[in-house]
């Protein structure tokens, strides 16, 4: 896959940049003000938000990373495909409309709002930066793997320069955009990636007459597990441990979706609640029609492709779906898929850009530096340095861990925000009694503990797979910490709080529940 | 922010509302401001609070405990969630898709009961505070 093949990818890929930073500017000549920058001055509409939050969410792991855990792991690859579609029932009925009543643009406006503001936002913007980055890394390693299938670009320093290219386009997009011109790539973006997906699947199922079972049947074949892989236990099922490590990463999937600060940041680009509902719904159909179609795809690489072809390509498990491309469409589809899976990396790591980079400005710059009297201007001037600081953070890391399962590693950042953020979100909105030291008990609980579970893992030491394969330091048995953390994070918000003897201000409370039932008092209409 | 200042605010009582009297009962207190704790406790806030509660706690019950089912069968009953069903369509593919297919229904349902009967109720709340902010 040379030659004439570089040239159509690197043409398809290159106009989707011109496209897209052409709209960015254009759709940013006003960009000025705090709330432009973050939120778009709230003027998207629901529709809009969903298609973009679908294209925010869907990641380069979701693609090629989904479709190839199907490729070769059958159905405990198709396990990330539920929690990721089930986990948006959280965000609907729980989050989003109190979100964007009671805050404005980031998630620490919403856990300091009846706190005390300073520690509070210093710990959400800690927690935003750690999960922003552990999930940059994740796409930008995955942007390398692709570039070594796609450019055949196989040496380290070739794929190291394409991830810094990569970083690069990300930086730009941010600060030429802000919030608006983001928003745009992901609409962009999601379109793209809905339309390719859709079609593909559409095209294999037609492939075996429209039969499932005779795709499958086909897929068996295929595949060195046999039948097996159409049941649940290749990758999960071998001791009790390992069992519990599906649990686990089950549940990290379930609670970290609406805890991911830039998903929690889109729902500042609506004007009110009604329409953050609507991006809800809109996200939640462009995802589930997503994750259907990975799984049509995922067997169908398995079935036209091959495992063994598949495990032996320059990307590993990450090839699955520009192979099959390959295989039913040659080179011309294989170019589409490429580009599209790579304006998905694009467009994921500058919406984390633009929510790290938030994060910093207005909750440490501004509240807790400034103590909230910061000039809106300064503001964003720091919010495009940090984005910027933010994206070389990237570029080094996503250098350092090339090669490295994209789905995993992202499954990791998952886990961090469940433990981090969901505890103290849903105590702040849902328990009366929750007070300063009981958020910031959960969220660094959550942070530290997950922090250490991932670095004493076999994610990181002492297997095969792992970051450092020569050193064995993995204390901990299990390579998903969610199982431990999330709820050492819920018990921790608990106790800190009934241990202090500080009260929750009730005014505050009542303040909060109002408003984020009712929007009351936000000026939102 | 609740000020000290006794509001000018009364609880929203059905029927008996005098001509002379605004057609809404402000719950705003003395600086303009709403009056968080007093609407806090009204009729109206509650019934809301009620209307929400009664949709998303059962809800949010149900699609936990059937992806914790479905979750937990994979893991500890394999040979069950292997059985074919469909040709080699087998329970647990099966299971999953429809995890797929009960989401969208909630989702829908719940957008569905939002508009029918949330959305209706917040603007009664709102009503009752309607402030100078909001009205610009």
């Amino acid at each position: 896959m040379t030659g004439a093949n570089t040239a159509i990818n690197l043409s398809v890929f290159g106009i989707f940049v011109l496209l897209t930073l052409y709209i960015v500017y254009r759709a940013s000549t006003r960009n000025v003000s705090a709330s432009d920058y973050y939120a778009a001055g709230s003027s998207f509409t629901g529709t809009q938000n969903g298609i973009a939050l679908s294209g925010d969410f869907l990641s380069a792991a979701s693609f090629l990373g989904i479709s190839g855990a199907i490729a070769v792991n059958g159905y405990d690859g198709f396990m990330y495909s539920i929690g990721w579609v089930v986990a948006w029932l959280i965000g609907l009925m729980l989050i989003s409309e109190r979100l964007r009543n009671t805050g404005r643009f980031t998630m620490g406006d919403v856990m300091a709002f009846r706190m005390r503001q300073r520690p509070v936002r210093a710990a959400a913007a800690n927690a935003t930066l750690v999960i922003s980055l552990f999930y940059m890394i994740a796409q930008m390693a995955g942007a390398g793997g692709l570039m070594a299938l796609l450019l055949d670009v196989h040496s380290a320093v070739g794929q190291a320069i394409i991830i810094a290219v990569v970083g690069i386009v990300m930086v730009l997009y941010v600060l030429v955009g802000g919030m608006k011109g983001t928003t745009w790539v992901q609409i962009i973006k999601a379109v793209m990636l809905i339309l390719c997906v859709t079609l593909m699947t559409i095209f294999l199922i037609g492939k075996f007459g429209f039969d499932v079972s005779a795709m499958l049947d086909r897929a068996t074949q295929k595949s060195p597990l046999g039948e097996a892989v159409l049941s649940p236990g290749v990758k999960y099922g071998g001791s009790g441990l390992s069992k519990i490590d599906f649990i686990s990463l089950a549940l990290a999937l379930l609670l970290g979706t609406a805890s991911l600060p830039h998903v929690l940041m889109r729902f500042y680009t609506v004007p009110n609640a009604r329409e953050a509902r609507k991006s809800v719904v809109w996200a939640t159909w462009m995802v589930a029609i997503f994750y259907s179609c990975t799984l049509v795809i995922g067997f169908g690489a398995m079935a036209l492709v091959g495992t063994e072809k598949i495990t032996s390509a320059p990307g590993g498990e990450n090839s699955a779906a520009p192979l099959l491309a390959f295989q039913v469409g040659g080179t011309v589809l294989l170019g589409i898929v490429c580009a599209v899976a790579f304006a998905t990396i694009l467009a994921v790591v500058a919406g984390l850009t633009l929510t790290a980079s938030a994060s910093f400005a207005h909750d440490v710059y501004a509240n807790v530096i400034k103590h909230g009297e910061a000039d809106p201007r300064d503001e964003v001037r720091v919010a495009r340095i940090t984005a910027v600081c933010v994206g070389v953070l990237a570029i080094v890391g996503g250098i350092a861990a090339n090669g490295q399962n994209v789905a995993f590693l992202v499954a990791l950042a998952f886990a961090l925000a469940a433990s981090a953020n969901l505890p103290t979100l849903l105590y702040s909105m849902f328990w009366k009694r929750f007070n300063t030291r009981g958020t910031l008990w959960s969220m660094y609980g959550g942070l530290t503990s997950c922090v250490l579970l991932i670095a004493f893992s076999p994610a990181i030491s002492g297997s095969k797979s792992s970051v450092f394969p020569d050193a064995d330091f993995a204390f901990f048995p299990l390579s998903n910490p969610g199982i431990v953390a999330i709820p050492l994070s819920f018990l921790a918000g608990f106790l800190g709080t009934i241990l202090s003897k500080e009260p929750a201000d009730p005014a505050k409370q009542s303040e909060m529940e109002v408003r984020g039932l009712t929007g009351i008092g936000s000026g939102l209409r | 922010m609740t000020k000290a200042l006794p509001s000018v605010s009364r609880p929203a009582q059905p029927g008996f509302a005098a001509f002379d009297e605004p057609r809404h009962s402000l719950l705003i207190d003395g600086d303009g401001e709403p009056d968080f704790g007093a609407i806090q406790t009204s009729e109206d806030f509650r019934a809301l609070k009620r209307r929400v509660t009664r949709f998303i706690i059962p809800a949010t019950l149900l699609f936990l405990t059937w992806y914790i089912t479905f979750v937990l069968l994979s893991a500890y009953a394999a040979g069950f969630m292997s059985t074919p069903l469909f040709g080699t369509v087998n329970v647990g593919l099966t299971m999953g898709f429809l995890q797929i297919v009960t989401t969208v229904i909630i989702t829908m349902a719940y957008a569905r009961y939002s508009k029918k009967r949330l959305d209706p109720q917040v603007e009664k709340v709102r009503a009752l505070a309607e402030t100078d902010e909001e009205l610009a």
